[in-house]
C-alpha cells in the first residue's frame, strides 16, 4: 500500500446576481427620535450575514456607528420588496439598495443639522461616532440624537429614505446566445493538495491554497466563514455526496446523514486563503459577492489533485474510493505524476 | 486564515472607510449562540395542526383511483386535501417573471411523475396520526414507462414525462430545445488545431443538506388574513407564488421570516406554504407542514445532475482556439428553476478565458426524478468542474503547467466575451498569481508579470464573424397528447443496470506533437 500525494488547481470567475427578468431589491431606512436608524428589508439572513452586511452599508453610508443601525428582516407588512437570498446577489443588490435609502436618509439628517446648527448643509460631516459638525470646525458639532429630536418635534422633518437597485431585465439573443447576463465577475484560484491511497482508493485532503478576488470584503469575518465552509462544501461535492449514488439510476438513495455522507471533523485539513479587492464600479463600496463561487474551484482542483498523485481522471461526481481504486486498477496501477 | 492582498488593486480602492471593511460581530450572533434566535418552527401556536402529504410510490404512473375514505375516518384526522381543492393546481415557479409554462401542480391529479410526488395532503391533530392516516390512503397506480437518462429522453420515442413539454426538454424562444451560444466559427477552428479534445463530465445530484428542513407555519389572522412563518429563501417569491395557487390578493398573506437555517438554494421553491395556507383555510386553525430529513433528502429538490461534452482545440503553444460544449441539465419531472439555470450556464461559456470561438448548446431536459432546483454555483458549478478538468488536460496535453496555462488563455479587460460584451473588472489572472504565491507553487516569471489590465482588447475586442446557421425551429409533436401520455405501456421497465466503472483515458503525452492530433474519449455521442 502506498499513499501518494499530488496538487492541482483550478481558476474560476462567478456572475454576480440573476440576469431574468430584471433583478430588483428595495430597502426602507428611517430614524427614530432618539436618533437610531432601522433598516426595513425583505431580504433573507440564510447564515450568511445577510443582516450584519447591510448594517455596515448603511452606517458608513450615514456616517453614524454600526451600533445605531438596526436591520429588521423580513416580513412581508413592513418590508419593501427583495427578489430573495440567491445567486449571491444580497451584497450587491440588497447593499446598493440599502446604499441608496440610507443617502437619501442621511441628506434628510445633514438639512436638519444644518437647520439647528444655522449653517449650509454642504458644510458639514458626519465623524461616524453619532455627530455632525462643520468641516474644519469641530466644535461646531450636534449629535444625531438631538438632530432626530428636532427633526421630528421642531423641525417637522423625518429621516428617512427609500432606495432600490434595479438590474433591468436582459434580453437573450436565442440565435448567438448574445446577452448581458451579469454587471460584475468575481474571480477565483484555488490550489488542492490531497493523498490517495492506491490500495483502498481513499482520498485525503492535505491542504488547500487560495486566492479569492471579491471587490472588496465589506467584513473580512464573513466573508472568511463563507470561504472556509464553501470550500467544504466544494471538498464534499468532490469526494462524498450525492442523493443518487447510481445515477442516473435513481435508487438506493440516501434517507440521513448516516446514508447520506459528508467530511467529519477528522478530514479537515488547512485552508490558507487570500483575498483580493479589485472593486466593482457598480457594488456597494465596490463589494461583488463571496457566497457562491467560493466552492466551485474546489471540485475540480481536487479532480486535477488526485490525477497528480496517482495518474487517474475522474470525470464523474462525486470522485468516491470505489471509481478511484477501479481506475487505478485499470491502468494497471498508480502513475504518480510529476510532483508540483 | 485569511490574508487581505491590499496591496493588489490598491490603485482602484479607497481603504478610508470607518464601518466597510471592518470584521464587526454579526448582529444576530447573541442570539444565534444562545438559542433564542426564532426561526418558522419555534411559532408553536395554540389548537395547531400538522400537514403531511401522501407521496407517490412509483417514477411514473397514472392514477387510476385514489381512495381516502379509510383515512378520512381515521383518529385525528381533521381535513384531507387533494388535487381538485387546491384553487390553481398548476403553477411554475418562474411564471412570476414570466418564463415558462405552468407544469407542475401542487398535488397529483390525474398522473405522478416522480417517485414522492405529492398526491394527497392530510391535515390532522399530530403528526403521527396524519402519518397513521397516511397509511390508510389506497391509490391504484398504472406505471408508465420511465426515462431517467437525459440523453434518453431525448431519444425518439422516450416516454413523454411532462405534457406541457412534450419533447422532454424545455423551450427557449418559443421555439428552442435549448440555448445556444455562437461565437466565431468553432468547427473551422477545430478543423486547423493542432490538438483536440474531447470528453465526457457528469455531475451527480446534490442535496442542499440544511440544518434546517424545509417548512412553514400558517394561521388564520385577523380580519381574513394569514399569518405564515416560513423559511423561505425569498419571501415576495413566495408571497406571490401562494396568491397565484391559493388565488387571492397578496396582501391576504402576512409573510414572516428572514432568519432561516441554512439554504443554498433548497428554500426558494416555496413547497410547503401554499398546501399550509390552504390547510389553515379549510381547518380554520394554525397549520405546520414541515418535511422530515427523508422527504428534505429524496423529495425536496436537490442541486440537478448535468452531463457535459466539451470538445477544444488547443495549439502546441498553449492557446485555446476553439471551445465546443454541449450540456443537458436534468430538471427532473418539472421545470422548477432548471431553466434559467441552462441560460445562466450558457453566458458562463467558456469559462474565464478569451478564446475566440466558442460554441455552446445548453439543454434543460425532464426525467422521472424528483425536481431539480437552485443550489449554490447554481448553473455553474458543474461547468466549472467540467471546464476546469478540461484545462488540466489541455495543459497536460501541450506539456504546459497548468497555472502558467491558465494566465496564458485567462480574460482580461477589453476583451470580447462570448456572450458579446466587454470584460471588465477582471482578475483571475492575479488570482492565479497569488494563489501560486502562497501554495509556492513556482511560475516562470513573464507569467507573474503578466496583469489582467495589461494586453486585453485590441484584437482580443473583435466579435469574430459568426456562421448562420440553418435553423429548423422544433416541429410540434406528430402525436397530441393532452393530459398524459397515452402511448401503449403496460408494465413498468426495469431499473437499468448499475453505471460501469469509469473507465478513465490516459491523456496523451507530452511530447511535441507533428500535425493534428485528434482525442476523443467520447464515441457515438449523438451529433445535433
Amino acid at each position: 500500500m502506498t499513499r501518494h500525494r499530488g496538487r492541482g488547481i483550478a481558476s474560476i470567475n462567478y456572475p454576480i446576481g440573476m440576469n431574468l427578468g430584471g433583478d430588483p431589491s428595495q430597502a426602507l431606512v428611517h430614524s427614530n427620535p432618539s436618533g437610531k436608524f432601522t433598516v426595513a428589508l425583505s431580504s433573507i439572513d440564510l447564515g450568511q450575514g445577510m443582516k450584519s452586511v447591510t448594517r455596515q452599508i448603511c452606517a458608513e453610508t450615514l456616517g453614524v456607528p454600526v451600533e445605531d443601525v438596526y436591520v429588521d428582516t423580513a416580513d412581508s407588512d413592513t418590508g419593501p420588496h427583495c427578489m430573495g437570498s440567491f445567486a449571491s446577489r444580497g451584497t450587491h443588490r440588497v447593499g446598493n439598495a440599502v446604499m441608496a435609502a440610507a443617502r437619501e436618509a442621511r441628506g434628510v439628517m445633514m438639512e436638519a443639522a444644518a437647520e439647528e446648527l444655522e449653517v449650509n448643509a454642504a458644510d458639514l460631516e458626519t465623524d461616524g461616532r453619532g455627530n455632525i459638525h462643520v468641516k474644519g470646525a469641530p466644535h461646531r458639532s450636534i449629535s444625531t440624537k438631538d438632530v432626530a429630536i428636532a427633526a421630528q418635534f421642531k423641525q417637522g422633518k423625518t429621516i428617512s429614505g427609500r432606495g432600490i437597485f434595479l438590474v433591468p431585465l436582459s434580453n437573450v439573443d436565442p440565435e448567438t446566445g448574445e446577452m448581458s447576463p451579469a454587471t460584475c465577475y468575481a474571480h477565483a484560484c484555488m490550489v488542492a493538495e490531497v493523498e490517495v491511497d492506491d490500495e483502498t482508493g481513499e482520498v485525503a485532503m492535505v491542504r488547500m491554497d487560495s486566492a479569492y478576488e471579491l471587490g472588496r470584503a465589506l467584513n473580512p469575518r464573513l466573508v472568511e466563514q463563507q470561504l472556509v465552509g464553501g470550500a467544504w462544501m466544494g471538498v464534499s461535492h468532490a469526494l462524498y455526496e450525492t442523493p443518487e449514488p447510481y445515477y442516473p439510476d435513481p435508487s438506493h438513495g440516501p434517507r440521513d446523514f448516516v446514508e447520506y455522507l459528508m467530511p467529519g471533523p477528522g478530514d479537515i485539513c488547512p485552508h490558507d486563503i487570500a483575498v483580493l479587492e479589485r472593486p466593482a464600479p457598480d457594488g456597494p463600496f465596490g463589494a461583488k459577492g463571496p457566497g457562491e463561487m467560493c466552492a466551485n474551484p474546489v471540485l475540480p482542483a481536487v479532480a486535477n489533485a488526485i490525477f497528480n498523485a496517482v495518474g487517474v481522471r475522474i470525470d464523474d461526481l462525486p470522485i468516491t474510493p470505489e471509481k478511484v481504486l477501479r481506475a487505478i486498477k485499470a491502468q494497471g496501477g498508480a502513475r504518480p505524476q510529476a510532483r508540483r | 486564515m485569511l490574508e487581505l492582498r491590499k496591496d493588489i488593486f490598491a490603485d482602484e480602492r479607497d481603504d478610508n472607510l470607518k464601518e466597510i471593511g471592518k470584521p464587526t460581530q454579526r448582529q444576530d450572533m447573541l442570539g444565534h449562540v444562545t438559542g433564542t434566535s426564532p426561526y418558522f418552527n419555534d411559532h408553536m401556536l395554540q389548537g395547531m395542526l400538522h400537514l403531511k402529504v401522501v407521496r407517490s410510490t412509483h417514477s411514473h404512473a397514472r392514477l387510476r383511483r385514489i381512495d381516502t375514505s379509510e383515512a378520512e375516518r381515521a383518529q385525528g384526522v381533521r381535513r384531507i386535501i387533494r388535487g381538485a381543492d387546491v384553487p390553481v393546481n398548476l403553477n411554475t415557479l418562474l411564471s412570476l417573471i414570466n418564463f415558462g409554462k405552468d407544469d407542475e401542480p401542487s398535488l397529483a391529479v390525474d398522473k405522478v411523475r416522480y417517485k414522492g410526488e405529492p398526491i394527497v395532503a392530510i391535515v390532522a391533530d399530530s403528526e403521527r396520526e396524519a402519518f397513521e392516516a397516511i397509511a390508510k390512503v389506497k391509490i391504484d397506480y398504472e406505471p408508465l414507462a420511465t426515462v431517467f437518462d437525459v440523453e434518453d429522453a431525448l431519444k425518439p420515442g422516450a416516454p413523454v414525462v411532462n405534457e406541457v413539454y412534450p419533447r422532454n426538454t424545455f423551450t427557449y424562444h418559443e421555439t428552442y430545445d435549448r440555448q445556444q451560444l455562437r461565437f466565431g466559427d468553432a468547427d473551422r477552428a477545430l478543423a486547423t488545431a493542432d490538438h483536440v479534445l474531447e470528453q465526457r463530465y457528469q455531475m451527480s445530484p446534490i442535496e442542499h443538506a440544511p440544518t434546517e428542513t424545509n417548512g412553514s407555519i400558517a394561521a388564520p389572522d385577523t380580519n381574513g388574513r394569514y399569518i405564515v412563518y416560513t423559511s423561505t429563501q425569498a419571501l415576495f417569491f413566495s408571497v406571490d407564488t401562494c396568491a397565484k395557487i391559493l388565488d387571492v390578493p397578496s396582501n391576504t398573506f402576512h409573510f414572516i421570516g428572514g432568519t432561516v437555517g441554512g439554504g443554498f438554494g433548497g428554500k426558494v421553491d416555496t413547497l410547503t406554504e401554499p398546501l399550509c395556507i390552504l390547510g389553515a383555510m379549510l381547518t380554520g386553525r394554525p397549520v405546520r407542514y414541515v418535511f422530515g430529513r427523508e422527504e428534505e433528502m429524496q423529495y425536496g429538490p436537490p442541486r440537478g445532475a448535468e452531463r457535459i461534452y466539451i470538445k477544444d482545440g488547443v495549439m502546441r503553444d498553449g492557446r485555446i482556439v476553439a471551445r465546443n460544449i454541449r450540456a443537458y441539465f436534468d430538471s427532473g419531472a418539472y421545470t422548477r428553476l432548471s431553466s434559467y439555470a441552462a441560460v445562466k450556464c450558457a453566458a458562463h461559456l467558456p469559462g474565464p478565458y478569451t478564446i475566440p470561438n466558442v460554441h455552446g448548446d445548453v439543454y434543460c431536459v425532464f426525467t422521472n426524478r424528483t425536481p431539480a432546483t437552485a443550489m449554490r454555483g447554481f448553473g455553474v458549478t458543474a461547468m466549472d468542474f467540467a471546464i476546469e478538468c478540461q484545462m488540466d488536460k489541455l495543459a497536460h496535453l501541450v506539456g504546459m503547467d497548468p497555472m502558467e496555462f491558465r494566465i496564458l488563455n485567462a480574460y482580461r479587460d477589453g476583451d470580447m466575451k462570448a456572450h458579446r460584451r466587454e470584460a471588465k473588472n477582471t482578475a483571475l489572472i492575479e488570482c492565479v498569481q497569488v494563489a501560486a504565491e502562497k501554495a509556492k507553487w513556482p511560475i516562470r516569471e513573464e507569467f507573474r508579470r503578466m496583469s489582467s489590465r495589461k494586453d486585453g482588447g485590441g484584437a482580443r475586442a473583435a466579435i469574430p464573424a459568426t456562421p448562420p446557421e440553418s435553423h429548423a425551429p422544433v416541429a410540434a409533436p406528430s402525436q397530441q397528447r393532452t393530459t398524459y401520455d397515452r402511448a401503449p405501456v403496460a408494465t413498468r421497465e426495469p431499473p437499468p443496470p448499475p453505471p460501469p466503472p469509469s473507465s478513465p483515458t490516459p491523456p496523451r503525452p507530452n511530447a511535441p506533437s507533428h500535425g493534428a492530433t485528434r482525442f476523443s474519449s467520447v464515441f457515438g455521442t449523438r451529433r445535433r
